[in-house]
């Protein structure tokens, strides 16, 4: 069949099932919006800057599991784009992300709105392409959704001159991808697998480490079974929040820089770990060195062969798919004699309880001024636990981590690697698409709404019934921490002067705006924002809360997981 | 430690501005980097010279395998091989270094492939260390210009890198 290449494109998605596209139109990509516009088999979701519209495909694609696409024109468009590309990145998001290039004999003459897109998201994207012939757009297209699904997932550009899409071809879509470079090992090696299993029945003081790859490989679900008969503590990296239900016992919290003490201790001092799908960072164990203070066998599943032994050695290392790892660790379990180490392991969870005991997360409250950590506990009761919940990044993003107990996966969506300040309304906005009729709760700062505030007009354009919960301290909360601690209380810069009044913002783009600045008024204000009479409005909600409220536990920078502060030790 | 690392990857646009990117990105040495495609066109076969402890090397060996277009990687160090590096030399070729270059070039085994008045142009093939050592031992007033290739290696006997 011959087809222009703006057909093809839309073709190639449609083969893909794909139901959003997130994106801004531009001259280098008229001719795929033409065609856009002439078909109904997906919605063109028109955002207000392109950073958004890689966001809000990024996250569609953490809630859903399926591949995000956003399309964006060249030049600007597609620099714009490269914040959102990266934060997808660092979180291994499958993402396709199409760009707009100048027509193929403009290439390299410093055209009008042309940058080297190939060249500027060579180190932020798993791959990318530059389509230079119609005869292989399809192919491309094809290879770009496989690559960005396929092993570790991650984003792909595909970079598409004009003239390509103007060209005709013939439309063949292949119905599979051969690579002889590009074959991720899935399935995990029994021998490894044994040994593991082996190491954690022998262990006396056993943790288990969850990540992002929990979440991302849909593994949530053998996890539990494998923690649950197994009987030990787990944590959850903040990627892997939902990965196991935060409510259930064996949880011990998150870990890391801002995880409870009974995570870091645990971490410091069992003599089994397994770590799974998860990759060691510096956010999460801290300084390595000091983590090696305390001899552990450690046991790594991952997809990533290069995430292995990258900042922390591990003494058995398993490649594969989490998901089909644990599987075959289950089966393995079952067949298996359990040996009877219930006494140590009742000692080590005792040791666990009197950490749990010390109740790190506990806080001062007040009636006079709302603290931050009060309005998440009464968000998640006022959504019953169960929303979806993005964040920015800061303070709030910690809170919200700590606080908000996430019992699924995919229902937690941050930036954590890239710690992208803005990301949380146009999160918000793809979760929504994909579930419309879920709970979508934003929570952030009046820092990062800031950051890409322009989308309340596209959640205006598309009624999307979005809450936002902005936790207001007036500055830059995280920055004046770090600088309460480590600098002596200069708060340089970090004081957000000159604020809108949000309230008034929120009703000029038609949305519903509430002030709350009494603790009294917070769970009757969230009741009503999540209200059946608010079921179908975009609710800004912006709290007023303790400006010098700081997140602890904290292990700080280069510090060691057992050099924890808490907040009664200051 | 120094490694000399070879690789094969797919023979497409941009495929060695993935390898060099990934070293500076990720700030591992890079001593030499020699490319070219194979009696396959599209394959490029390429040689790093790299150091680093073995950790590091480890870490260059599976970010090299992590690239999309990468189709094998071997780390030619881990055993037996071979390892040669071109140098093109041109020397001063007047009065008695007309001579001693000559000479020089010898016993080096090197050939002249380029004669002028006043110079000659060395070809040299060998190890890295014997080409320094060439260079060591002409007088060096005598040199006007050196360009080397980086060393290219292969694994001996049955050691054979290919898809």
């Amino acid at each position: 069949m011959q087809l222009t290449g703006a057909e093809i494109v839309i073709r190639c998605l449609q083969e893909e099932n794909v139901k959003f596209l997130f994106g801004y139109p531009g001259g280098a990509v008229l001719n795929i919006y033409d065609e856009i516009f002439k078909q109904d088999k997906f919605k063109h979701v028109l955002v207000r800057h392109e950073q958004a519209a890689v966001h809000a495909a990024d996250a569609y694609a953490r809630a859903t599991g399926e591949v995000g696409v956003a399309l964006v024109t060249s030049g600007p468009g597609a620099t714009n784009a490269v914040t959102g590309i990266a934060t997808a990145y660092m979180d291994s998001i499958p993402m396709v992300v199409l760009s707009g290039q100048v027509p193929t004999p403009a290439i390299g003459m410093d055209a009008f709105q042309e940058v080297d897109m190939v060249g500027i998201t060579r180190p932020c994207v798993k791959h990318n392409f530059l389509v230079r012939n119609i005869d292989e757009l399809a192919s491309t297209i094809k290879k770009a959704f496989y690559i960005a699904a396929s092993g570790r997932p991650g984003p792909v550009v595909v970079d598409i001159p004009k003239d390509v899409t103007a060209h005709v071809g013939e439309f063949v879509y292949p119905e599979s991808v051969q690579m002889r470079s590009y074959n991720p090992v899935l399935k995990g090696h029994s021998g490894q697998i044994k040994k593991a299993l082996k190491l954690l029945l022998e262990a006396k003081r056993p943790m288990i480490y969850a990540g992002g790859g929990v979440v991302l490989g849909d593994a949530a679900e053998p996890l539990t079974k494998l923690v649950r008969q197994l009987g030990f503590p787990i944590t959850n990296t903040l990627m892997g929040l939902g990965g196991y239900p935060a409510t259930d016992k064996q949880f011990v919290g998150m870990l890391g820089m801002h995880g409870t003490l009974e995570a870091n201790m645990a971490m410091q001092e069992c003599d089994v770990l397994l770590a799974v799908g998860a990759r060691f960072d510096d956010r999460v164990i801290g300084n390595p060195a000091h983590f090696f203070q305390n001899p552990r066998t450690i046991i790594h599943i991952d997809v990533d062969p290069s995430s292995i032994s990258k900042r922390v050695k591990v003494d058995v290392p398993i490649v594969g798919d989490v998901k089909s790892v644990l599987a075959d660790m289950l089966q393995l379990l079952d067949e298996t004699e359990k040996p009877h180490n219930a006494e140590p392991l009742k000692a080590w969870w005792q040791k666990i309880e009197d950490w749990r005991g010390k109740n790190c997360l506990k806080y001062a409250t007040s009636s006079d001024i709302i603290k931050p950590q009060y309005v998440i506990e009464k968000l998640w009761e006022a959504t019953k636990g169960d929303a979806f919940v993005t964040s920015d990044v800061g303070q709030h993003q910690m809170w919200a981590a700590q606080y908000y107990k996430f019992d699924k996966p995919r229902r937690w969506l941050n930036s954590g690697g890239l710690g992208t300040m803005g990301v949380g309304l146009p999160y918000a906005m793809g979760a929504q698409f994909a579930f419309p009729d879920a709970q979508v709760a934003c929570i952030t700062g009046e820092g990062s709404i800031q950051m890409n505030i322009q989308e309340l007009s596209t959640c205006k354009q598309f009624h999307l019934p979005i809450k936002v919960i902005l936790l207001n301290n007036r500055y830059l909360g995280m920055v004046r921490q770090w600088q309460e601690f480590f600098y002596e209380n200069r708060y340089s810069e970090s004081y957000v002067d000159a604020l809108p009044d949000f309230v008034k913002l929120a009703e000029s783009y038609g949305h519903v705006g509430m002030r709350i600045e009494k603790p009294g008024d917070v769970e009757s204000a969230l009741k009503e924002a999540f209200g059946p009479s608010n079921k179908e409005r975009f609710v800004f909600m912006d709290f007023i809360t303790d400006q010098k409220e700081n997140v602890f536990p904290m292990v700080p920078n280069g510090k060691g997981l057992s050099e924890i502060i808490l907040a009664e030790d200051l | 430690m120094r490694h000399i690392v070879s690789l094969l990857m797919e023979n497409e646009a941009g495929a060695l501005s993935r390898v060099a990117g990934l070293f500076s990105a990720r700030a591992y040495n890079i001593e030499s980097l020699t490319v070219a495609p194979t009696e396959d066109e599209t394959l490029s076969r390429m040689t790093i010279v790299t150091s680093g402890s073995d950790e590091v090397i480890e870490q260059i060996i599976k970010q090299l395998n992590k690239l999309i277009d990468v189709v094998k990687v071997l780390d030619l160090s881990d055993g037996r091989h071979i390892e040669r590096e071109l140098m093109l030399v041109k020397v001063k070729a007047t009065g008695i270094f007309r001579e001693e270059m000559k000479r020089m070039s010898d016993i080096f085994r090197g050939r002249i492939i380029d004669v002028a008045d006043g110079s000659y142009t060395i070809e040299l093939t060998g190890s890295g260390s014997k080409l320094d050592a060439f260079l060591e031992a002409i007088d060096k007033t005598a040199i006007l210009e050196t360009v080397r290739t980086g060393a290219s290696g292969i694994g001996r006997g049955d050691r054979i890198l290919k898809v």
